[in-house]
């Protein structure tokens, strides 16, 4: 009987192991290629792979100008702004529990603790998560996320990555989305019908972005002389600002000492 | 904190006069430098607010921009570091014609991104000194996100109190304005007359 029962769900077990082999696998990797490659100031950019990143971005850049921003466009002006919202408060919603493991994982405990707090409140009061309720009482969402955790536990960035679709990242914020895809608690105990309409929710909030930032990623990819380096210094500085790497005193760059900031 | 021996002295000669003076007096000197380095701020922020609540045509609303920006901050310095070290070829008249342009180039960009600003508010937290100027962080609260932060850095190496860079969430406007120049400059061939000419026809 236990063998039978084994026998008709090998997956779950399976993709368990699976999942821990390929965790340890890509910890690994990314420990390699980061111990090679590592910035050291916030104005550091290593970008070896710069021919093939220019590619996708130009790949990238064709996607958005053919698909994305005037689908964005459209999609923002039909949909009301309170639906808007509600998406990507729903969208952040599935995400938190991640957070959480994320959270714990860093022995970040006041912000495993916050985001919890999100959590059960915007479930309750915030009807499943579409309203931000926690927000409106100081909890503002405070999102975390594998690559992250590696960051913590001392792997430096590694290598500049464009991804197709994705964008801007990094050899070890990869390795993060790849883990976070893979191990997403959320998402682990729903059925494929669930898991669909969360990537649908995703897309969504995604086109929802895309239109209300729209004039700043258009200034960046439309407006600049060279949107690629616009593009991985912005990536790249909001990064490590969103990593908590804070402007050291002495990296702070005093043009009034050095005139051309050689 | 340059001249430690001077407070020292200044302690000295207040024990004699005796009272609380010795510890005021540097330190009043010290916080003024913080708490006009804050103000500078304050005020670039309610300008912008000003401009931003009165309702003007774009047009209108980018020349306020402009004067806000040549009124607070340090245009000549921060359009020289845009050159980098193409600035240290250039003539002085270039470099006139390149920081008039720049003037109009950068307040134009960023004068129609603060349209994003509508209705949010910018609060100025503290300051701190930092090498020979002064850091001041703000944040900003903008409709339907969470607050974020904005970090001006102040100067009176000009000889006048003024900003000359802005981190908004981290990123570094100098430096982004750096890279865009420079490849300005590259997609020119390194023409320097063209790029001015170009920057003055844009915006």
């Amino acid at each position: 009987m236990f063998r039978k029962y084994r026998s008709q769900n090998p997956p779950i077990v399976l993709s368990n192991v699976g999942v821990r082999v390929s965790r340890l696998a890509l910890v690994g990797l990314v420990t390699l290629v980061s111990a090679c490659s590592s910035p050291q100031g916030l104005e550091d950019i290593t970008d070896p792979y710069e021919s093939s990143n220019r590619k996708v971005h130009e790949l990238n850049k064709s996607l958005d100008r053919a698909v994305l921003r005037p689908v964005a466009r459209v999609y923002t002006d039909i949909v009301p702004k309170p639906v808007l919202i509600g998406i990507s408060n729903f969208s952040n919603f599935l995400d938190m529990p991640g957070n959480v493991v994320n959270d714990l994982l860093q022995l970040n405990l006041g912000n495993a603790l916050k985001n919890s707090g999100r959590f059960v409140i915007n479930g309750t009061v915030g009807i499943l998560g579409l309203y931000d309720a926690a927000a409106e009482v100081g909890l503002y969402a405070d999102d975390s996320d594998f690559g992250e955790t590696l960051h913590v536990w001392g792997i430096g960035e590694g290598a500049y990555l464009e991804l197709p679709v994705m964008g801007g990242s990094t050899t070890r914020d990869t390795t993060g989305i790849v883990v976070d895809a893979l191990f997403n608690p959320m998402t682990a105990f729903l059925s494929d019908y669930w898991k669909l309409s969360g990537t649908g929710i995703k897309t969504l909030d995604m086109l929802g972005e895309r239109g209300r930032f729209g004039s700043t990623v258009d200034s960046v990819l439309y407006d600049s002389a060279d949107s690629y380096s616009q593009s991985r210094l912005f990536y790249l500085q909001s990064r490590r600002h969103e990593l908590g790497l804070e402007q050291a005193e002495e990296d702070y760059f005093d043009p009034y000492e050095d005139l051309y900031g050689e | 904190m340059a001249n430690k021996s001077g407070i020292n002295r200044r302690s000295g000669l207040a024990l004699v006069l005796g009272g609380m003076a010795a510890s005021v007096i540097p330190n009043l000197a010290f916080a003024m430098n913080e708490r006009s380095a804050k103000k500078l701020v304050d005020r670039v922020v309610a300008d912008i607010n000003a401009v931003i609540d009165s309702g003007k045509s774009e047009d209108q609303m980018l020349a306020d921009f402009e004067k806000i920006f040549v009124d607070y901050a340090d245009v000549a310095t921060i359009a020289r570091y845009a050159l980098g070290v193409e600035a240290r070829a250039a003539s002085p008249s270039q470099l006139k014609a390149f920081t008039a342009a720049f003037q109009k180039y950068i307040s134009t960009k960023y004068g129609k991104r603060f349209r994003e600003f509508i209705g949010g508010k910018v609060e100025v937290q503290d300051a701190r000194a930092v090498k020979s100027f002064f850091e001041v962080k703000t944040i900003a609260h903008l409709q339907g996100s969470a607050p974020f932060e904005v970090t001006f850095l102040v100067s009176d190496g000009s000889g006048e109190e003024k900003f000359f860079n802005m981190f908004i969430e981290g990123l570094n406007m100098l430096l982004s304005e750096r890279t865009e120049i420079g490849a300005m400059l590259d997609k020119r061939k390194g023409d320097l007359d063209k790029l001015i000419a170009d920057l003055k026809s844009a915006g």
